[in-house]
C-alpha cells in the first residue's frame, strides 16, 4: 500500500503559502456558495404539500430521510476521517467545511419537515429509516470503507455517497418541481446538489493525486476495488429505488438517473464512464429541473447550423476584462 | 496556408485551458486533434495564435458570473488579435451548478459574438468526444466554405 504523507503535527495555517492552488480555489468556491435553509421560503410549499396523496407524502418524508442519513455520516464520519488523511493544512481546512455544509444539509431536512409535515409522520419515517435494509445496506458499505486503513478507498467511497448516492432521493423534488410542486423545497435541494458537486469534485482531485503516485499494481487494484464498489452500490442502490418508487410508477426514470450519476461519480475519480448513453437518458424533464439551461440548444453541432443561440446577456462580469 | 488544407479543414485549430484537475486536458486528449494549451501558471506569458481557432474552457465557480471564466483565459482573450481569431467556445462543467451549467462558454459566446458549440461535464463521455470531433471538423469544413464562397 502507498504510504501517505498525513500531517503529524499541528501547524498554524498560512493561508498566504499554499502548497496546491487547489485548495484556496475550491475553499472560496464553497465560502461563497455558503447558505442557510432559513434563506428558502418553505413555508410556500404548504399549499402544494396538502395536493399530494398520503402515499406520496409518505414516499417524499421517506426519501428525505434517507438523505439525511447520508449527510450525517458525511458530517460525522467521512469529512473527519478525510481529514485524518489530509496531506496539506489547507486540504484539511476544507473539509471541515464540507463537515460543517453537511451538517447544514441534515439539518435543512429536518426544517423541511418541520414546515410541511405532521410529527407523527416525520417520527414513522425516521423509524423506518433505521429499519430499512437497503438504506442500512448503503450505509455500512460506506462506513466500512471509513473505517478502514486504506486512505485511497476511504476517498473513493466518499465520492460514490457524494456524486451517486444522493441521486436516488434527489430525484424525487426535481419530479416534484418539473410538476409545478413543492417548488420552494426544490430550490433547496439544488442548494444541496450544487454543494455535493463541489465535494465530489474536490475529493475525487485529491483521490486522483495520491493514486497517481502508487505502484501501477497499487493503481489497477484500487480501480479494480472502485468499480466492485460501485458495483456492489448500484445492487443496493437499485433495491433501495424499487422499494421506494415502484409504488407510484418512477423507478426505470429513476435508475436511468442513478446511472447518469454513477458515470459522474465515476469522471470525479478519473475513470471511464461505466453506462453507455443508452441508459443514462434521464427524462428532459427532470434535466430541466436540474439544470434549467440544460435543454437549451447549446449543441450547434448536431443542430442545422443556424439555430443556435448566442449566449444571452449576462448580468456581472469580471472586472479584468479589458474590452 | 495550402488551400487544399483550408478546404479539408485542416490546420485548424484549438486552443484550451484546464486546472490542474485536468478533465478539460483530458477531454482534448481524447479528441485526438491537434490543440494549444494556455499556460496555467499566471506568471507565464499568454500565448499569441496565429490561425482561426476554437476554444475549450472549464467553468469556474458555483453558479455565478463572476469568476466563472478562468483568469488567464480572460488574459488571452483580453488580446485583440487572439479574440478576433476566435470562431467558437465548447464549455466543460457540470449541470449540478443548474442555470450556471457550463456558464464560462455562454459569457464567452455572448462577450466575443461567436457561438457556444457544445458543453459537456467533466472530462467528457465517449458520445461528448465522438460528437465533438465529427462537429470541429464540419465546422471548419463550412468556415472554409464560406471563405471561398
Amino acid at each position: 500500500m502507498t504510504t501517505m504523507q498525513r500531517l503529524s503535527r499541528v501547524d498554524a495555517i498560512n493561508w498566504n503559502r499554499l502548497q496546491d492552488d487547489k485548495d484556496l480555489e475550491v475553499w472560496n468556491r464553497l465560502t461563497s456558495n455558503f447558505w442557510l435553509p432559513e434563506k428558502v421560503p418553505l413555508s410556500n410549499d404548504i399549499q402544494s404539500w396538502n395536493t399530494l396523496t398520503q402515499q406520496e407524502k409518505q414516499l417524499t418524508i421517506r426519501v428525505f430521510t434517507g438523505l439525511t442519513l447520508l449527510d450525517t455520516i458525511q458530517s460525522s464520519v467521512g469529512a473527519p476521517v478525510l481529514m485524518e488523511d489530509a496531506r496539506t493544512p489547507h486540504e484539511e481546512a476544507v473539509y471541515t467545511n464540507i463537515a460543517f455544509m453537511e451538517s447544514v444539509h441534515a439539518r435543512s431536512y429536518s426544517s423541511i419537515f418541520s414546515t410541511l409535515c405532521a410529527t407523527r409522520d416525520v417520527d414513522d419515517a425516521f423509524r423506518w429509516s433505521e429499519e430499512n435494509p437497503t438504506l442500512q445496506a448503503k450505509s455500512e458499505l460506506i462506513l466500512e470503507r471509513y473505517r478502514s486503513d486504506d486512505p485511497l478507498m476511504r476517498k473513493v467511497a466518499s465520492v460514490f455517497l457524494e456524486s451517486f448516492l444522493f441521486y436516488s432521493g434527489f430525484y424525487l423534488p426535481m419530479y416534484w418541481s418539473s410538476h409545478a410542486k413543492l417548488t420552494n423545497t426544490a430550490d433547496l435541494i439544488r442548494l444541496i446538489i450544487r454543494d455535493e458537486a463541489v465535494h465530489g469534485y474536490y475529493i475525487g482531485y485529491k483521490f486522483q493525486q495520491a493514486l497517481a503516485e502508487a505502484t501501477p499494481e497499487r493503481q489497477q487494484e484500487v480501480k479494480d476495488y472502485a468499480y466492485e464498489l460501485l458495483l456492489e452500490l448500484y445492487d443496493n442502490e437499485v433495491r433501495y429505488t424499487e422499494s421506494l418508487y415502484d409504488e407510484v410508477g418512477l423507478t426505470e426514470d429513476v435508475k436511468k438517473f442513478l446511472h447518469y450519476n454513477a458515470n459522474k461519480a465515476l469522471m470525479n475519480l478519473g475513470f471511464e464512464p461505466l453506462f453507455p448513453s443508452s441508459v443514462t437518458d434521464v427524462d428532459p424533464t427532470i434535466m430541466a429541473a436540474l439544470s434549467p439551461s440544460a435543454d437549451e440548444n447549446h449543441d450547434f453541432f448536431s443542430g442545422s447550423g443556424s439555430s443556435y443561440v448566442i449566449g444571452k446577456a449576462v448580468a456581472t462580469e469580471d472586472d479584468d476584462w479589458a474590452f | 496556408m495550402q488551400n487544399a488544407d483550408v478546404e479539408a479543414g485542416r490546420n485548424r485549430s484549438l486552443v484550451y485551458f484546464s486546472t490542474k484537475s485536468g478533465n478539460t486536458h483530458r477531454f482534448i486528449q481524447k479528441l485526438g486533434l491537434s490543440a494549444q494549451r494556455l499556460p496555467l501558471n499566471r506568471e507565464e506569458p499568454t500565448p499569441r495564435i496565429e490561425q482561426p481557432y476554437i476554444l475549450v474552457t472549464p467553468t469556474y465557480g458555483g453558479g455565478y458570473a463572476e469568476g466563472a471564466v478562468p483568469g488567464q483565459v480572460i488574459r488571452f482573450l483580453n488580446d485583440e488579435h487572439n479574440r478576433h481569431l476566435l470562431r467558437g467556445v465548447i464549455a466543460a462543467g457540470n449541470t449540478n451548478f443548474g442555470e450556471a451549467y457550463g456558464l464560462a462558454g455562454r459569457i464567452i459566446a455572448q462577450k466575443c459574438q461567436v457561438p457556444l458549440l457544445y458543453r459537456f461535464e467533466l472530462f467528457g463521455t465517449d458520445d461528448d468526444v465522438a460528437k465533438v470531433r465529427k462537429g470541429v471538423e464540419e465546422f471548419w469544413k463550412r468556415q472554409a466554405q464560406s471563405l471561398t464562397t
